[in-house]
């Protein structure tokens, strides 16, 4: 009786204690979501006036250009500084596998500093150093700074796969007739693919939504996070949630192809144990 | 260890003459392994003027102890380490300047190395792929290949879906299915269960036959090596110490190593006392006896190597011996009795005899054996010692 009692109340506690921390997770969200469907056009939008769906349709109308050129720009940033973080980094991370060199050990402590330094003594860095160098910021500097940041986690990442790797792999299959090129594209790169996408999909996140070291060297380009910072100051326009709301959707929809994946293989290992089992 | 010994009275009789004319298919001449130490400076001599010559249709067993060197061999003939000095032939061709792809020679490697990425199908198509065979051909014969190591249905697996037993065995079908001219297999069964190996050994034996490939075969198990081998090569810290058909290396051990390493022996070490004729007086520290030998001359350091089978007592003293002991432990194993007797300076002699031949408890025996038993090994510690007298400044 009393144990049932007891029972149930964790029950309960638990549940409701789920429930309020998916609440703060996703609340934020939701308001962001319902205010892009708000049809009040007074600052600072946010007593609710019916929907609409006004906003949407000015994104596209010409009237929010210069938010949607922003958010151009922090795809063509956010894409390029990936693929550069991303080879860049799977090099490193296979080098230093693979090689002993003097001094090996420092290189490898000194990767964790740019991750645990504040983000803006980086940003101070770089504007120092572009400003030294003269380099014009813009375009080409938020890409090299978001490069510069993403590498290490890059690879961290692929570092992490590297360590279940087996060397002889490599071997067999120029014993078994293939070039070092062959084997890098048939055997390393395939077997280390969980790592580098991960690493890829880490700086693409990191690259999207910086703000901090960003807002240090951009000069006079905007990128998303950039103009919505700025746009604080006068509230945020509800574009900016129909903004941000297709971005959502569209992560969701990503998220959904990718764990669909990884739920299939989930399910194939789930009845390899089954198999055993019996 | 029985039945290792009964397939080398079936192998005396064919194998040990026609070597010379067979066909060289890997030849190792004067081959040096010097690997740098970690800092760079310094070294570590791992495989030390090896010469040795396999040959078609050979399985030839590379057999030592951890860390002697074998691995590193099979790595210098399949091109993955380069010799430090010496030339390896293939096929008699130098396959110094060749790179791992370039050589007609294929290895199994210790830990497998299966692609984990690849099902079983293209694990074992991997070869025929990189030599362009076209897509049909490929499927007929990685069919094939699985069914010959009896893996059919196999294919869709992936090597994490598959036991060590068969992937194994699907590391051997990857191998073969290039048809090399020559397989290296470092150790394949290495981390099989008894069971599994005693049958893999088997089929390893009836591919290698059925095949006509030459084998050369990494192993750490002295057995094993006896049952499936034609030739079997002993090394010890890098030196190649003898090599030989299993029936040589087993009766007429050359160095102590050789004697010690292939089945249980007793070791007498001693000097040579007096030579008279063939008799050869030798003491050792726990008395003397006398042997029968040619070109030992007084004073020489020498050892004589007697199997725990061929060891005779008695319990009166026996013309020709001095060797006393004290009967110390019996067991049985099986069927066998295995006693220890100690002798006065400590040493313990194995004897084995069959069950209900037992030794008087803690009683005094004699212990001598038959003339042809004992085997004369020359000190290696002694020549050096001559060599180094020789040598003049
Ligand atoms: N890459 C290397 N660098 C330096 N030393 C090495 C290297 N590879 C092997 N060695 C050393 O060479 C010696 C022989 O190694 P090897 O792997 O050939 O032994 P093995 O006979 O195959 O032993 P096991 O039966 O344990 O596999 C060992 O002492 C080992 O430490
Ligand atoms: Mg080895």
């Amino acid at each position: 009786m009393n144990k049932k009692l007891k029972k149930r109340i964790f029950k309960v506690s638990g549940t409701s204690f789920c429930a309020l921390v998916y609440a703060f997770l996703f609340l934020p969200i939701v308001v962001i979501v319902t205010n892009s469907f708000n049809a009040t056009t007074t600052k600072p939008y946010q007593t609710w006036k019916g929907f609409t769906f006004d906003w949407y349709v000015r994104l596209f109308d010409g009237s929010n250009a210069s938010l949607l050129d922003s958010f151009k720009n922090t795809i063509i940033i956010a894409v390029t500084s990936t693929l550069l973080a991303t080879v860049i980094g799977t090099l490193a991370a296979v080098g230093m596998y693979r090689y002993t060199f003097r001094g090996k050990s420092v290189i490898d402590g000194m990767l964790y500093i740019p991750v645990v330094i504040p983000e803006i003594v980086i940003g101070i860095a770089l504007l120092t150093i572009f400003a030294l160098v003269n380099v014009p910021r813009g375009m080409l500097t938020l890409i090299l700074s978001h490069v510069s940041f993403s590498i290490p986690f890059v690879i961290f990442n692929v570092r992490a796969r590297l360590a279940g790797y087996d060397n002889s792999i490599e071997e067999a299959s120029m014993d078994l007739g293939a070039g070092r090129i062959g084997t890098l594209l048939r055997i390393t790169l395939p077997v280390l693919t969980p790592g580098i996408l991960g690493g890829a999909l880490l700086a693409f996140t990191l690259s999207i939504d910086d703000v901090i070291i960003s807002k240090f060297v951009a000069g006079n380009t905007y990128t998303f996070p950039l103009k919505v910072w700025d746009s604080i100051k006068s509230g945020v326009s509800p574009a900016v949630n129909a903004l941000s709301t297709l971005i959502l959707i569209g992560t969701i929809v990503f998220v959904v192809l990718t764990q669909s994946n990884l739920l299939k293989s989930e399910k194939r290992k789930s009845f390899k144990k089954k198999r055993k089992a019996r | 260890m029985k039945r290792a010994k009964k397939r080398f009275e079936a192998n005396k009789l064919g194998v040990m003459s026609v070597e010379e004319t067979r066909k060289k298919m890997v030849e190792m001449i004067g081959v040096n392994k010097i690997y740098a130490d970690h800092d760079g400076h310094g070294s570590n001599h791992v495989v030390k003027d090896l010469n040795l010559s396999v040959y078609e249709g050979e399985f030839l067993t590379l057999l030592g102890s951890s860390g002697c060197g074998k691995t590193t061999t099979l790595r210098m003939v399949a091109g993955f380490e380069e010799a430090t000095s010496g030339t390896i032939h293939v096929e008699g061709e130098s396959v110094g300047s060749k790179e791992p792809f370039e050589r007609d020679v294929n290895t199994v490697f210790q830990s497998y190395a299966l692609f984990p990425h690849m099902t079983v199908h293209d694990n074992v198509a991997y070869g025929l792929k990189m030599k362009k065979v076209k897509k049909p051909e490929i499927k007929k014969r990685v069919e094939e290949m699985l069914e010959l190591v009896q893996l059919g249905g196999f294919e869709k697996r992936y090597p994490s879906q598959l036991s060590g037993g068969q992937k194994q065995r699907v590391a051997i079908a990857r191998a073969l299915i290039n048809q090399p001219k020559v397989l290296l297999l470092d150790e394949p069964l290495g981390a099989l269960d008894l069971k599994l190996r005693k049958q893999m050994q088997i089929e390893l034996k009836r591919l290698q036959k059925k095949l006509n490939i030459t084998f050369i075969y990494v192993t750490h198990d002295q057995e094993e090596a006896l049952i499936m081998s034609d030739r079997i090569a002993i090394m010890d810290s890098g030196v190649l110490q003898q090599v030989g058909d299993p029936t040589d290396i087993y009766e007429n051990p050359k160095t102590k190593f050789v004697a010690t390493f292939i089945g249980e022996t007793n070791l007498f070490e001693g000097s040579v006392a007096e030579v008279s004729g063939d008799a050869i007086g030798i003491t050792v520290e726990s008395g003397g006896f006398t042997v029968k030998g040619a070109n030992f001359a007084a004073g020489e350091l020498i050892t004589v190597s007697v199997q725990p089978e061929k060891m005779l007592y008695s319990a009166t003293p026996v013309p020709g011996f001095a060797l006393q002991g004290l009967v110390k432990d019996q067991v049985y194993v099986g069927s066998i009795l295995k006693t220890i007797v100690v002798l006065s300076d400590g040493q313990e002699v194995k004897i084995e005899r069959l069950a209900g031949q037992e030794l008087p408890k803690n009683g005094l025996v004699y212990l001598f054996w038959n003339d042809a038993d004992a085997k004369l090994i020359r000190d290696m510690d002694s020549v050096v010692y001559e060599a180094a007298e020789n040598v003049t400044l």
